[in-house]
């Protein structure tokens, strides 16, 4: 199916995020001044106001904070999919990002357990979105 | 500014016909809710020169605000358009206060809702809804609202053993109370059972999970309470009123297990020199079953993790020993838009002044109304009494 969903839509606070992903990288903002790490990707750090910011690699492991499956899509392109997993998920640098669980055993997640990162295609021209999938597997 | 306590008074309510209402507009719905408010207080629009209301998402108006003041003929020294989602009404209230005690202005009308059942189609209702995702972070993995409280349900289950039956008697509680209710969308009775086996939306929640799509709008008037005597009815006294604001997107929340509720709840206690113990009945935001238990804990009304169990022992029933939405809520009496939270103020009125016949509660001295916007984010918790104090 990759391509089938919108490619995620691309803006100034968040091209190194999609340029990083479209290069298999998950990439998180980091504070020069306090170090601390956020998502979603901002102009200025949440924690001390500094505008002095680097990115990040993440290591793409992570664990299941919640998770729904979804049975009623809100979009029609969405619908196709139905059911499929919408999770929260613990990156292990600290960060909460939201993401799907793909894979043959997605519907079978459970709160707490592991997941590593994967990419999904998106649109038509190369657009990567990062996904994750069950288990502490190789990234 | 000093304390908004016993100052002002909510003076009257109104709510307009709710259901699917497809000969009103939405704008239409909000100036009938107006003119019934300011007939419940004694007062005409001649008297009001202050005006708020939140947003549409059904009609393709701007600045709402004005938009409504121009639809009911006012020339306002005050108004302003307030959008924190479903948290609205009571932002609202909390502003028109101030802005009374400030001098602002005398008397504040506020309106919210829409025509969501007629004015779009469900699907489009649905779809449209996809707004409250974030834009690029949350909706390319396709989440809906639903969706969201249905992740802080199952982490809410997970670390308090709130069950789904809990939960399903949220459902009923309210539908119960709608039954008594001559303007409730919803007249037709269901179990826990019924719940359970409904159509699954975002597991664990099912659609009788999920509150309703209604047309549907409310009003109050706001005014100074040296007033009180003018009004036509027993009016209402603000006690206390407190705002919070954690998030606006789940990915964003500090916690999917507490909320800002318990800060806007513990300014609201504060103002009032008042504690959880002292609340005769509320009425809190329940878009989805798990939101009402989560208040309850969050305001001191429960002990955490027992919130849900009141539901369940029909303890929230309105003959109950702490009656929660007598009158159905969002889940069973309406739901639309940033209108969802209004007839929560709605209906506290009416239980402080009492004489609500079969949906009367016994102990009606001070009321406790919630209202939260977006996903748990914007918070404002209210407390009115049937006298000051």
């Amino acid at each position: 199916m990759p391509g089938d969903l919108p490619a995620p839509i691309v803006n100034a606070d968040s091209a190194p995020y999609w340029e990083g992903a479209r290069n298999g990288k998950l990439l998180l903002q980091r504070c020069r001044d306090c170090g601390t790490l956020r998502f979603f990707p901002r102009y200025l750090c949440t924690a001390c106001g500094s505008d002095h910011t680097e990115w990040a690699e993440a290591s793409g492991r992570g664990t299941v904070h919640s998770f729904t499956i979804v049975h009623r899509a809100a979009l029609p392109e969405f619908q196709a999919r139905t059911p499929y997993v919408v999770a929260l998920i613990d990156l292990e640098e600290g960060p909460r990002m939201m993401t799907n669980i793909v894979g043959d055993d997605a519907l079978d997640v459970a709160l707490g357990e592991a997941v590593t990162m994967a990419f999904e295609e998106r649109g038509t021209e190369g657009a990567m979105v990062p996904q994750f999938r069950r288990g502490a597997g190789d990234v | 500014m000093s304390s908004l306590r016993n100052k002002v008074i909510v003076a009257g309510v109104g709510e307009s016909d709710i259901g699917k209402v497809p000969h009103m507009t939405g704008v239409g719905l909000n100036a009938q809710a107006c003119k019934r408010a300011l007939d419940d207080a004694g007062l005409t629009l001649k008297d009001v020169d202050g005006l708020l209301t939140a947003y549409t998402m059904t009609e393709p108006y701007f600045m709402l605000g004005t938009v409504v003041a121009e639809y009911l003929g006012l020339q306002p020294r005050y108004c302003a358009s307030v959008a924190v989602g479903g948290g609205s009404p009571a932002v609202m209230l909390k502003h028109a206060a101030e802005a009374v005690l400030a001098g602002n202005c005398d008397t504040v009308l506020v309106c919210a809702g829409e025509n969501r059942a007629t004015g779009q189609t469900r699907d489009s209702a649905v779809a449209a809804l996809t707004i409250v995702g974030h834009p690029y972070f949350e909706n390319p993995y396709g989440p809906l609202i639903p969706g969201f409280y249905a992740m802080i349900a199952r982490r809410y289950m997970h670390e308090y053993g709130t069950t789904r039956e809990q939960m399903a008697a949220v459902a009923v509680n309210g539908r119960n109370h709608a039954l008594r209710h001559p303007n409730a969308h919803m007249k037709k009775p269901i179990t826990i059972e019924d719940v359970l086996t409904s159509k699954p939306i975002a597991e664990p929640l099912n659609i009788l999970d999920c509150c309703l799509i209604s047309d549907a709008a409310g009003a109050f008037v706001v005014t100074r309470a040296d007033r009180a005597p003018d009004m036509r009815k027993r009016p209402a006294w603000l006690l206390g009123i407190g705002e919070f604001h954690t998030h606006e997107h789940l990915i964003a929340a500090p916690s999917l297990t507490e909320f800002g509720c318990r800060q806007s709840g513990e300014a609201a206690y504060a103002m009032a020199g008042l504690g959880p113990e002292d609340v005769d009945f509320a009425q809190l935001y329940d878009c989805f079953t798990i939101v009402p238990i989560i208040e309850m804990e969050e305001l001191g009304l429960a002990e955490r993790g027992a919130g849900g169990e009141m539901f369940l022992r029909k303890e929230t029933a309105i003959e109950g020993r702490f009656p929660v939405n007598t009158d159905g809520g969002l889940l069973s009496h309406a739901q639309a838009g940033a209108g969802g939270g209004i007839f929560g103020i709605v209906e506290a009125l009416r239980q402080l002044r009492g004489g609500e016949g079969p949906r009367q509660v016994k102990r009606h001295d001070v009321a406790l109304v919630h209202n939260e916007g977006g996903i748990l984010s914007s918070n404002c918790t209210i407390l009115l009494g049937r006298e000051a104090r």
